[in-house]
């Protein structure tokens, strides 16, 4: 009896297959994210070179800040408005381009092409275009409407960044929705028809619980990716006017980076992987009520 | 068995790999990196000429690289890169994170390796200094002027007041501020020294934006861009140096980009204010980051490269602060674009009575808290009275902030 029995070698080139990318995320994900609960923890003078213990004090800062209370609210605006705005236009669109037409091959390619432009040069371009007497105070004009200085305004500023990021990302959606609208059996739509079902009942009652699971998944890709959206913000405004466009993102950004405030910017961090790890949770637990058809 | 090895193998090399990336090359042959903001191809030359010039009576110093970092976000990326570990060994730092560097205890002492520390005209040091002791060597220092394209208005007197500058920007293409963007406040110190205002008093501890006197400029401010239309409004971006506006206050600094300009131009002093005649000036100083492993060596080539000699080099971008170079004559050897007497007026004068612009510990925090104060302000009708008094109750606590 030998100690490598073939189970155990078995076992164990299993488990050094599975090393390298263990490893990564490892060194690359876990080390990280502990050291991040780790930093919160300390008062890191970056520049002093000290790094000093001080317990929860970050967190009953964090309590305290009522700047951050505004970020969260901005963040909640910005999650909320391009969610909503989000999918159901990319829904919308998947409709639209799911018939069978002439041309819809381009309208999708036209509707998805911005998903591959770099981010920071789509939101130049946009930065630009939205000036006061940029493109889109042009083509109001051009309307008769008088446009405001939209990156400016504190309600039109966070706006504008929505909406920069919604067409950047509608694209992605609605292929997922195109290829879910698509796995949809027409015979279902027949039955109905023949049952007396009009379009509108039809999408209600066949469509909409049939792609339920994508509607999740994209929910949950949008969500939170809305809670990361940092280079949109940084480019268009930097967070201002004002506050109104600081979300958590950047504002932990600017306390760990610009401030210096390595330890608070940490426990910010701690905060926002709370707040993703629990909207995703709970969007998970949801889909027993929400998704109907599960494959 | 042989697949086991191989993979156990193939293990400890990718192991050794990651380690190895986290170890850094060992002395004994030393090498220096300065982090600088420049990436313009004629100040690396220069400065890339004095590191050889170094090296070449210096044996043990085998490189000196450096490291151009943008200047959007550069403090930002240096304090990241100490921040990982990976502090540069010399650095540039910009006058407005100054009181951070040099307080934070981040810099190496170098008042023993500076040459003929004593002729450093006083008022351009007070930043770089604590306790006596000198934290980095200003080596740039450069007032702010005010640019005028002659081609546009003619018949400039030698200086205006900020009444006649104003009424000459709304009668043409206006006068712009390109380092403003409604975000750098600190850039309308350039203004509103005239009227006698400050940001904050000198120890830092009370606010002056409520001050009578700041409501002054900041009215004045306020009435010359949205009722006189002579500084164009938030949002929009009009160009100096491609000859779309009249006039720009900058640092004389940027008179290079007026090399290949289209247009004639000339270069005044800032007009007077209310208050009389003055002057505001920026600053950037290099310093040695004590938690470097060669900072004896990166001191001993700061001294080197601050000397009278390679200062003078220097000056042709960076007017220097020794006061046996702050002359006119020998500024207008290495500034061919400037006349004489615009030097005078503009940086000798301005060097040697200047003010530095706002600088506090905390410095971004107090930027971005003001900044966003002050946003109401940049729209018409707004109340500037109300405005200053909230910026004030904003900073407040920053200020007080040991």
């Amino acid at each position: 009896m030998t100690f490598w029995t073939y189970r155990r070698r078995d076992n164990l080139v299993g488990y050094l297959f599975v090393a390298p990318a263990l490893l990564g995320s490892l060194a690359f994900v876990l080390v990280p994210l502990g050291l991040v609960g780790w930093y919160s923890l300390n008062e890191w003078n970056v520049l002093g070179g000290t790094f000093e213990f001080i317990g929860a004090e970050n967190y009953q800062r964090l309590l305290a800040d009522e700047k951050l209370r505004s970020a969260l609210v901005a963040t909640a605006w910005f999650a909320a408005g391009l969610v909503v705005l989000n999918l159901s236009l990319a829904l919308l669109l998947a409709v639209l381009l799911n018939q069978k037409l002439r041309g819809t091959t381009i309208f999708r390619t036209l509707f998805f092409s911005p998903v591959l432009v770099s981010l920071v040069a789509w939101t130049l371009v946009w930065q630009l275009m939205l000036q006061p007497e940029g493109s889109v105070n042009g083509l109001l004009g051009f309307l008769g409407v008088d446009g405001p200085n939209w990156l400016r305004g504190d309600t039109t500023a966070m706006i504008s960044v929505i909406v920069v990021q919604v067409i950047k990302n509608v694209g992605l959606n609605m292929v997922l929705f195109l290829a879910a609208l698509q796995g949809v059996p027409a015979p279902l739509y027949e039955a109905a028809k023949i049952d007396g079902a009009g379009p509108w009942t039809r999408f209600r009652r066949i469509t909409i619980p049939l792609i339920s699971p994508t509607i999740l998944l994209t929910s949950i890709i949008t969500i939170v990716g809305s809670l990361q959206v940092f280079a949109q913000i940084a480019v268009l405004t930097q967070g201002g006017p004002g506050t109104s466009t600081t979300v958590l993102i950047y504002y932990l950004y600017q306390q760990a980076f610009q401030f210096h405030h390595f330890g608070y910017g940490a426990t910010i961090s701690v905060l926002l992987f709370v707040i993703v790890a629990a909207l995703t949770l709970m969007q998970w637990r949801m889909r027993r009520k929400w998704v109907l058809h599960e494959t | 068995m042989t697949t086991l090895s191989r993979l156990t193998a193939l293990i400890l090399a990718a192991l050794l790999a990651l380690t190895a990336c986290s170890g850094s090359a060992t002395s004994g042959s030393k090498s220096l990196r300065m982090t600088v903001w420049t990436a313009n191809e004629a100040h690396l030359k220069l400065l890339n000429e004095i590191a050889a010039e170094y090296k070449a009576s210096h044996p043990d110093i085998t490189e000196i690289k450096f490291d151009s970092i943008p200047a959007d976000g550069y403090t930002t990326t240096l304090t990241t890169q100490i921040a990982g570990g990976n502090a540069p060994d010399l650095a540039w730092i910009l006058e407005e994170s100054a009181p951070d560097f040099v307080a934070s205890g981040a810099l190496a002492p170098l008042k023993g390796k500076i040459e003929k520390a004593d002729e450093l005209v006083p008022s351009a040091v007070r930043l770089w200094e604590k306790d006596g002791e000198l934290y980095a060597y200003p080596f740039s220092t450069s007032p702010f002027g005010l640019f005028v394209n002659t081609s546009l208005i003619k018949n400039v007197p030698a200086r205006w007041t900020w009444d006649q500058a104003i009424a000459a920007a709304a009668s043409s293409k206006g006068l712009v501020l390109p380092d403003f963007k409604y975000q750098n406040w600190a850039v309308l110190s350039a203004i509103w020294r005239g009227w006698d205002a400050n940001a904050w008093s000198d120890d830092g501890r009370s606010c002056g934006f409520s001050s009578q006197e700041m409501k002054d400029a900041m009215s004045f401010v306020h009435k010359a861009i949205f009722t006189d239309k002579a500084i164009p409004g938030p949002g929009t971006t009009v160009d100096f140096f491609a000859g779309n506006a009249a006039m720009a206050i900058s640092q004389i600094s940027r008179a290079g980009a007026l090399k290949d300009a289209e247009f004639t131009w000339t270069l005044m002093p800032l007009p007077s204010g209310p208050k009389g005649d003055y002057a505001v000036i920026g600053q950037a100083g290099v310093g040695v980051l004590k938690r470097s492993k060669n900072a004896e060596a990166a001191a001993d080539f700061l001294g080197f490269f601050t000397n009278e000699a390679n200062s003078a080099k220097l000056a042709q971008f960076f007017p220097s602060v020794r006061s046996s170079l702050l002359n006119a004559e020998t500024l207008a050897k290495s500034n061919p674009l400037i006349r004489p007497e615009q030097l005078q007026s503009v940086v000798v004068d301005g060097i040697s009575k200047g003010v530095v612009k706002p600088s506090h510990q905390g410095q971004e925090e107090l930027n971005q808290t003001i900044r966003a104060a002050l946003d109401p302000l940049w729209k018409p009708g707004a109340n500037v009275s109300a405005v200053l008094d909230d910026v004030c109750t904003k900073i407040k606590p920053l200020l007080e902030r040991k």
